[in-house]
Formats: structure tokens, sequence, C-alpha cells
């Protein structure tokens, strides 16, 4: 009984730090709008953006004299995924340019019944282009007489869990729990040290790692929040499952938390200034915004920068949450993530408490 | 048990930042029990010698020796007795008066309650208030709050009224007036001698880095062998020399185109200073005069104003 007052009585400066550590961020609604609404705003839009686009269908332009035009609409009068549009060359070259079709088939006339001199212009740098070439070739040879010798079935994949949607909320819890982490602490940290308060802080017996402490476990609680505002949502509106489990998913959000409070801590441990912090921040969190893929897949960069990439922490995080959310991994098949997020948690917090500028 | 009956004693303190000297060497010696003042103008080196005092720089030269012990050592031990309040923190403005006291006082093993505080810095009514509301002279009674609250052998205090009105500075004041009354020792520092006249049992007066004159007030304003102060302006040559061989002055300072005289008798010195005044051929433009204060000595020491501002 002893041992626990005393015990409990030395952690009571932690949890009133925690304590008025939320008290300031619940009291600043903007970092409330930043931290919650920002990201389901995000996902509102994204969500449409990418919905709205029915299973798209590829555009055909066809640019020939006026018989062979006719003709080739009507052999492709039918073929599945195809929109075929009659134009002149020029206006066909400037809609291919604009990306409004994706290939043009052009012919010089037709001779018994089958159109003379068919080219096909198209940008094989873009993957609609390649599939349109090949769907307009496919469709003609077969409506022309071809006979497929392979009977293949096709199956479309757009099940729950694999739309882009379902890969993109874990991405953006991901990046929620990095930009909360740092621009959250960050702030919060140079702030009270431009305000001299953490100057005040240092003449007190208040145990500095209590301080950094704080900031670390403030930010647990409000990770709850802020991916439950998102998977919730997800969940909502677009019917985005957890997959796996929901302990899984606690674990792996925790692991985030912790490593973006860390590198927070890590990042504004030095800085006098708020516009000094900025940029330390915009410098770390802008690779991870461009390579650990909250918004597209990072496996089309080289190989060379791979394990780069993985190393970074928003990556394993997003990796993780992905395998948790959307493959329904155990949580144990993300234990390469969660080394990778502990590392950093763990190198940062101790290396921010060695650095960090009281004065 | 201490060996020592001195709060706070400091002996050849020397603060550099690069090629400027902040503090020149300063001995320093404070009673347990006494309120202690540092008078001086902007720049003379008060915070920083306070904020070395404070363990929170370090000096380049010296030995620093607070409530008997070195900084260093066990110094966490040593700030659970310390009360500290630094010359511009500004506390979180989203927290309430009550809570910003709780968060200080969980800092502390000790310490009195935190509506016995409130209630000694007269914040009772504003308890609820969040901090971004409260008036200045209100503010600096909260940073007193968080200072008091626990319940310091020692009490650091950088500039306790700066920018308060006059009745701010009353309340400051006597809040202070109410914790020496338990025993507690301060250190303050200060522009104002009013302030320092009035709290303070001795005060070392610094300028460049460096006390140039210490004693208790009554001590310090005596030391000027006067005690009324003549400022004359007047048209025409006048040379100091000549206002000093007067009776009944003991000095004299030019100070922005007037002369200051020290005066001890000034019924003796007014007539003779009119005849002086008229033998010149000096037209008088302006003739006041005031009881000695601690500002008159700096003047007298320094050939300077103690604030150059209001
Ligand atoms: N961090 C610093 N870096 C460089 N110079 C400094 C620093 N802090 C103080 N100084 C200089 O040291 C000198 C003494 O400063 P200090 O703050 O101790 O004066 P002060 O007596 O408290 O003045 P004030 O009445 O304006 O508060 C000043 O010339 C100041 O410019
Ligand atoms: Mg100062």
């Amino acid at each position: 009984m002893m041992i626990d007052n005393a015990r409990f009585r030395r952690l009571r400066p932690l949890a009133e730090l925690t304590r008025v550590r939320m008290l300031e961020f619940i009291r600043e609604p903007e970092a409330v709008f930043w931290v919650f609404v920002f990201p389901v705003l995000l996902a509102v839009a994204l969500g449409i953006a990418f919905r709205a686009k029915p299973v798209s269908s590829l555009e055909v332009a066809v640019a020939a004299e006026p018989a062979a035009a006719s003709r080739i609409e009507a052999l492709l009068h039918g073929a599945p995924g195809l929109r075929v549009h009659l134009m002149g060359k020029a206006e066909a070259d400037h809609a291919l340019r604009s990306g409004r079709v994706d290939v043009v088939v052009e012919a010089s006339g037709v001779g018994e019944g089958m159109p003379q001199d068919v080219t096909y212009r198209y940008d094989p740098t873009r993957a609609e282009g390649r599939a349109a070439h090949l769907a307009v070739d496919a469709a003609l040879e077969k409506a022309l007489g071809r006979t497929d010798v392979l009977e293949a079935h096709e199956e479309r994949v757009s099940r729950h869990g694999s739309r882009y949607i379902d890969f993109l909320i874990p991405g953006l819890v991901g990046l929620n729990l990095m930009g909360s982490g740092l621009w959250g602490l960050g702030f919060a940290v140079v702030s009270a040290r431009t305000r001299k308060l953490l100057k005040r802080f240092a003449v007190t017996p208040m145990y500095r790692s209590h301080y950094l402490l704080s900031f670390m476990l403030s930010r647990l609680l409000f990770m709850v929040l802020e991916v439950a505002a998102i998977v919730g949502f997800g969940w909502a509106a677009f019917g985005v499952r957890v997959n796996g489990s929901f302990a899984a998913l606690a674990v792996v959000s925790v692991a985030g938390a912790m490593t973006f409070a860390g590198v927070g801590l890590l990042v504004a441990a030095r800085p006098k200034t708020i516009e000094g912090v900025s940029g330390w921040m915009n410098l770390v969190m802008l690779p991870m915004w461009l390579l650990s893929g909250s918004f597209f897949s990072y496996e089309r960069f080289p190989q060379i920068v791979q394990p780069v990439i993985r190393a970074l922490p928003l990556t394993a995080l997003n990796d993780a949450l992905r395998l948790i959310m959307n493959a329904g991994s155990p949580l144990a098949a993300t234990w390469s993530q969660l080394a990778v997020m502990a590392l950093w948690a763990l190198v940062s917090f101790a290396l921010a408490l060695r650095i960090f500028r009281w004065t | 048990m201490e060996r020592s009956d001195l709060a706070v004693s400091c002996r050849g303190l020397v603060k550099r930042y690069g090629e400027l000297v902040a503090v020149a060497g300063i001995d320093l010696e404070v009673r347990r029990g006494e309120c202690f003042g540092l008078l001086g103008p902007n720049g003379a080196g008060k915070t920083t010698t306070m904020e070395v005092l404070e363990g929170l720089l370090t000096a380049n030269d010296g030995a620093v020796e607070v409530l008997g012990s070195r900084w260093g050592g066990d110094d966490r031990a040593l700030r659970e007795r310390l009360g500290v309040q630094l010359q511009e923190t500004q506390l979180s403005e989203k927290l309430t008066v009550r809570e910003t006291i709780r968060l200080f006082r969980s800092f502390y093993v000790r310490g009195r309650e935190v509506g016995e505080v409130i209630r000694l810095v007269e914040l009772d009514a504003k308890a609820k208030a969040r901090v971004g509301k409260l008036s200045g002279g209100q503010r600096q009674r909260l940073a007193l709050a968080c200072a008091l609250v626990c319940d310091p052998e020692l009490l650091f205090l950088d500039e306790p009224t700066t920018g308060l009105d006059p009745q701010a500075r009353l309340s400051v004041w006597r809040i202070l007036e109410r914790y020496r009354q338990t025993g507690g020792t301060v250190l303050l520092t200060t522009h104002y001698m009013e302030e320092a006249a009035r709290l303070c049992d001795r005060v070392a007066i610094i300028d460049h880095g460096r006390i140039i004159a210490l004693g208790s007030p009554a001590e310090l304003v005596a030391s000027l062998g006067a005690d009324q102060v003549v400022e004359v302006r007047a048209r025409g040559e006048v040379a100091p020399e000549t206002l000093a061989g007067l009776p009944g002055v003991s000095g004299v300072t030019a100070v922005d185109g007037s002369l200051r005289l020290a005066v001890r008798e000034i019924g003796t010195l007014l007539p003779a200073l009119l005849n002086e005044l008229e033998r010149h051929q000096a037209s008088l433009e302006k003739l006041t005069t005031h009881e000695a204060t601690l500002e008159d000595l700096f003047v007298y020491l320094t050939g300077r104003e103690l604030r150059d501002d209001d």
C-alpha cells in the first residue's frame, strides 16, 4: 500500500501533464478540424472521385474516310467496354493528345467489307492507350471472323476489400497519424519553448522524461479517436471493412502513433521558432508523402530504392494497416513493420530526450 | 542541519555571451528570511545573474551556493525548495487558473493546497477563468501562485511588477509581504526604486554586470550624504563646480542639460543658489526639489537615469 502510494505520487506529474496536454488540444478548434474533420473530407473527396467513374470504358476515335469509318463503327458495335466516336483527323489528334480518347483508328477505305490500311495511333506510356489498342484490334479481328482457340472466363474484381477506397482508407489513417503526430507535437513543444514555458518547467523538480512522455500518452488517447473517425467513416460511407481483427488494428495504430510522436518530439527537440520547426517537419514528411504509398502503391518505384522506402515509418504503418484491414492478416504477419516502427519510436524518443533544448 | 544561515551566496560570478560580458564579477550574500533586491537598468545583468543562481545557466567563472547546495548535485531535491518566477513566461492561454496551478503543484512532493494558493494571490474570482482572458496584473499573480505553490524556502522573482499599474503592483507587494511573514526568503530584481525601498531589506544596485552599491535602502540613500535633491536648469553658463562649492551641497551631477544637487540643508542652500545664478547672469528655467531616493543614488553613481522610458 505504501509502495503503491509512492509510485502513484511519482506518476502524478505525468498524469497531470497528459491531462493538461489534452485540455489544451481540445480547446484549440483548428487543431480539432485538421486532425478529425480534414481526413474525413479527404476520404469523401477521393472516395467520390474514384467511385463516380463507373467501370470505365475505353474511348476510341475513328478518323477515316466516311465509308471506312462507318464500316469500322459497325464492326466494333457491341464490343464490350469500347465507346466509339467518329471524328475528323485533326480533331482526333487533339482528343488523343488531351487524353479524351485512348486510341485513334485510321483507315484509307473499304475493300470487300475489309477496312484498308488500318493504323492504330495511341500513347504507349498510358495504360489506357495500350489496353484500347489491344481491345480494338481483338474486336475487329473477331468481328471479321477470327476464332479464339482458348476459351477463358473473366472475373471482375470489384468485391469489397479490393476497391481503391479500400486501399485508400488505411493510407489515410497512416497519413493522419503521421500528420497529427508531427504537427501536433512539434507546434506544441516549440510554442512552449518560445513562450519560455519550457524554461519555467526546467526550474521545477519535474522529471524531464515525464514532459516528453506526456506527449506520447496524449497521442495514444487521441489516436483512438482519429483512427475510429476515419475507419468508422470509411465503413459507414463506403462499406470499407476491417477484415482482420480490431485488436490487431489497435496494436498497429498504437505503434504508428508512438512512432510519429517520437519523431515529432525529435524534430521539435531543438528549434526555437515555429518557422524553424515547420521547415524541419516538411523536410521529414515530404519524402513519406511521396514514397510511402498512402495514395498509390509504392511498388512502382525502382527496385533499388524499395528497401529505403520500406524502412520509412509511414511505409511500415501503411503496409501493416493494409495487411490487417484489407488482407485480413493476423497481427503476427505484421511483425517486420512493427519492428521498423518500434525502432523509430525508441530511437527518436531517446534521442529527443538527450538533445532536448529547455531554454 | 544547515552549516550556514545564507540562502544564497555567490562569489566572483562571471557570465559571458561571446564577446559580451553580461555579468562581470558579482559577489552576493542573501540571508535567510531576508528580502534582497537587485536594482538596475535594462541590460544590467539582473536576469543573467538570477538564471545562474536558479541553475538555468552555467557561469563562466565563480562559485554559487543556494540553500547550502551547489548546482550539479541533487538538483531535483534543491528545486523542491525553490519558487521561481521568470521574467517573461507565458503560461498556456487555454488552461484555467486552477488547472495551471494544479499542474505546477503536481511537480512537487510537498506544497500548499491549490485552493489555498489561489486565495493567497487573490484570484478566487478568477479560478475558473482561462489564462488568456486574464489582465496583466492577474497573470502576474498567477505566475506568483505557480512559484508559491511548493511553499518554497527561497523565492526568485525576476521583475515581478514590471508593466503593472500602481494598484496591481500594490497587490503583488501585499502577497510578497504575506509570504515573508511565514519566514520565506526572497531574491527579486526590479527597475523600480520605490519597489526596492518598500520591499527589500537590502538592495544591490547593478550596472554593466557589476554591483556598484550595496546596503539597506536607508543606508544607500544616506550614502548620498543628502536628504534633498535639487534639480536646476538655467539659461547661461553655470559650471557644476561652482555649484558644488555652495553651502550644504554634497554632490552635483549633470543629467540631460540640468544639474542635480544633493543637498543637506535646503534652507541655507536656496538663497545661496539663487545668488550664484544671478552672479553668473543665468536665468532660472526650472527648479524642483524632492526627498533623496535610491534613484538619485543611481544617477549620482552613473550619471544616468535608472529607467530610460516612462
Ligand atoms: N542569450 C543571450 N545571448 C546574448 N546576449 C545576451 C543573452 N541574454 C542576455 N544577453 C545580454 O546580456 C546583458 C544582460 O542581460 P540581462 O537579461 O541579464 O539584463 P537585465 O538586467 O535582466 O535587463 P532587463 O532589465 O532588461 O531585464 C544584455 O546586454 C543582454 O543583451
Ligand atoms: Mg531582466
